[in-house]
């Protein structure tokens, strides 16, 4: 008998009571709570998210290239990872931005580069949570895992008209089970612990600072 | 680097190491403050008692309703994860989990591996077992690091190294750590272990991590976590093992939205953490980045003890958020290392008979006071005092008829115990005899001894009062 089928003997003897599933309880649950309106998703988001230690800019959709380029020369970043084949990673290629770095090799051939040598990175996001000021990135073979993680910043186009009230309604409405990239993720700030005496300190292995780009309508 | 086993203290090393926190100042302090601002914390979080156990009541449905189907569950997450191209391995025992992960370590001639926090592979002793295969085990969460270096064990599950004030690290890195001065500023520190570990990440041949909820309909593994290290850990090396438990899984991704909400705030009073990360198989064709090759490990450990019986199956509910030991009276006067377990506090003293057997810890579910605080922070609502009253009566009796024996069965039977009770049962069943045992024990007073063993050593000796209840009863009637 192998250990998968003594544990399955066990689990199959013990007697299971039969339960309701509690897919109706959950929406029950969700849809009884108070839901912010769509006009204050966006300001929530921010307020949320900025109290998580990020750096928000809310910018006209038409105008985020030039605010990514005045943050790149404010920051003193010298060296900003992309993604070549998105269509925000070629706007930025089209505006030229010095120190551009593209992520179009397996992470195999340029990893001491990647840990070393990259100051920042630059992804999109498939919208946000204003509930708790979260982001959702969805990477691919376009925009890898590693973009939000390894440099020590990161920056992020979130566009305000993709952001959702709750976790539940992203997972919902955007039919997250439906197919799941190898890795999805809510980003909400950036690294930080509290491992020490309880103090918060930011950058503990990821990104020491996280500067969210709220892309809005035109400015008025 | 080499981490100790922590092989189980007796019930008489339990007490004595109770003792040795208790007397120690720095300790009570340190947890106490830690606990104060941790239940701070959560108490914020859920300022409408009434929304508080709504939550709660899903979220224990949902956990209820997962055990119910577990084995329906575990069938198709792994016919799920398979799909995604996900080897599953199953382990009834820490040596078979040891066993499979050396197993792929050695496949892969692995000889660095990073961990992400796991509280399973403290619970099979992982970093023993690769220490002494010759393959450097290194913990990347900053609390398990700290408490790697040191030599020691976690003291708290989600906050390892909870026991250390900054002065204690401080040390531990300029002693342990090449080219490290002696600083107390906290961000320093942690950019002492930022840098080493980036390295690490950089040179590691496996991942490790473990697994929050695993969810059967898409064949997903979430992990929650603040740092990175678990995402670096499950996303840089060329191979990621994770390992947990198999009452972790859950049916939907859906399902997991309530308990995620529940566990940050019950745990640290976040109302959520900096990644949640679903994984869902290793890289595909084209990805630049991402392990070539992932596994998952599912570990019995005593689980199926729990589950066997439908009120020791709530155990299982558990989401691993520490709210019981924050709010433990006795947790926080003893800290987590007395429990000599690695789940300490009220989850660790009703888990740890089922993995270890009670003749190892049946003096675990004395270990509480009963007052209900563990049970009532639950955010699954497991009754933890109806099931540390249960485990008391099986360490001290047989299994009931038509019961399966525990592991240990009446370990903690003791026959002085059983006498007194007998004893007592004899005399307050018979109405002359017991009368005849209050007139004498009321005059003979004089006669208690003042030193009554165990009794005596923190209270007052026992004296029968001078007159029986019954007396008084009695005096009173007359005088009226």
């Amino acid at each position: 008998m192998s250990a998968r089928d003594n544990i399955f003997r066990k689990l199959r003897a013990a007697s299971a009571p039969t339960l309701p599933s509690p897919d109706a309880a959950i929406t029950e649950h969700y849809a009884s709570l108070p839901r912010t309106t769509k006009a204050d998703l966006a300001r929530e988001f921010a307020e949320k998210i900025t109290a998580w230690h990020a750096e928000v800019h809310t910018v006209p959709r038409s105008q985020w290239v030039e605010k990514a380029r005045a943050i790149v020369a404010e920051k003193g970043i010298a060296s900003l990872l992309y993604a070549p084949a998105t269509a925000h990673g070629q706007a930025l290629a089209a505006f030229g931005i010095a120190g551009l770095k593209a992520y179009d090799r397996p992470i195999e051939d340029w990893k001491p580069e990647m840990f070393d040598g990259i100051d920042a990175a630059i992804t999109g996001t498939r919208g946000a949570i204003a509930e708790t000021g979260t982001m959702i990135l969805w990477p691919d073979a376009d925009e890898p895992r590693l973009m939000s993680l390894v440099p020590p910043i990161h920056i992020a186009l979130v566009d305000a008209d993709a952001i959702v009230p709750t976790l539940y309604d992203a997972i919902t409405q955007q039919k997250w089970s439906a197919g799941l990239p190898t890795n999805a993720l809510l980003v909400t700030g950036p690294s930080k612990t509290a491992d020490i005496q309880q103090t918060l300190a930011y950058g503990a292995h990821g990104p020491k600072e996280l500067i969210v780009l709220l892309l809005t309508g035109e400015a008025q | 680097m080499t981490t100790k086993p922590m092989q189980f203290v007796p019930g008489s090393e339990f007490k004595r190491r109770a003792a040795e926190v208790v007397a120690n100042p720095f300790l009570r302090k340190s947890f106490r403050g830690a606990m104060d601002f941790l239940i701070a914390k959560r108490a914020a979080q859920f300022p409408d008692p009434e929304l508080l156990e709504r939550q709660r009541t899903l979220a224990e449905h949902i956990r209820r309703y997962s055990l119910a189907r577990l084995p329906q569950l575990l069938e198709q997450l792994e016919a799920n994860l398979v799909k995604n191209g996900v080897k599953v391995h199953w382990a009834e025992n820490a040596d078979e989990a040891n066993a499979i992960i050396l197993g792929i370590c050695r496949q892969h001639g692995a000889k660095l591996m990073v961990k992400g926090k796991s509280m399973v592979s403290e619970e099979v002793e992982l970093n023993h077992a690769m220490d002494a295969a010759g393959i450097e085990a290194l913990e990347s969460d900053m609390g398990e690091y700290i408490v790697q270096l040191a030599g020691e064990k976690p003291s708290h599950i989600i906050m390892p190294a909870i026991h250390k004030t900054k002065q204690d690290i401080a040390r531990l890195f300029a002693e342990k750590v090449p080219g490290v001065s002696y600083t107390e500023d906290v961000d320093a520190l942690i950019q002492v272990g930022r840098d080493v570990l980036r390295k690490k990440f950089m040179e590691a041949d496996i991942g490790l991590s473990g697994v929050n909820f695993a969810v059967a309909e898409t064949g997903s593994l979430c992990l929650v976590e603040n740092e990175g290290n678990g995402r670096m850990c499950t996303t840089v090396p060329d191979v990621h093992i994770a390992i947990t438990g198999i009452e972790k899984v859950v049916e939907k991704l859906e399902h997991v939205v309530p308990l995620y909400g529940l566990l940050t705030r019950s745990a640290t009073g976040q109302a959520i953490t900096t990644y949640f990360n679903v994984i869902t198989g290793p890289r595909r064709e084209g990805e630049k980045d991402g392990p070539r090759e992932m596994h998952l490990v599912l570990v019995d450990n005593g689980r199926t003890q729990a589950f066997a019986d439908e009120q020791l199956r709530q155990t299982l509910q558990c989401i691993r958020c520490g709210a019981c030991m924050n709010h433990c009276p006795v947790y926080t006067r003893i800290g987590g290392h007395a429990y000599g377990t690695t789940y300490p506090g009220p989850i660790g003293e009703i888990v740890s008979p089922h993995m270890m057997g009670l003749a190892a810890t049946h003096v675990l579910p004395g270990a509480s006071t009963l007052c209900g605080a563990c049970g009532e922070v639950c955010p699954v609502k497991i009754p933890i005092p109806d099931l540390l009253l249960r485990l008391r009566e099986e360490a001290t009796h047989d299994a009931k008829p038509g019961h399966a024996p525990l592991v240990g069965q009446g370990a903690g039977k003791s026959t002085f115990a059983s006498l007194a009770y007998k004893g007592f049962a004899f005399l307050y069943s018979r109405p002359a005899l017991y009368r005849t045992f209050a007139w004498a024990a009321t005059r003979f007073r004089f006669l208690t001894p003042g030193n009554q063993a165990g009794w005596t050593v923190t209270r007052t000796p026992l004296k029968p009062a001078a007159k029986s209840l019954r007396d008084l009863l009695a005096e009173r009637q007359n005088r009226r």
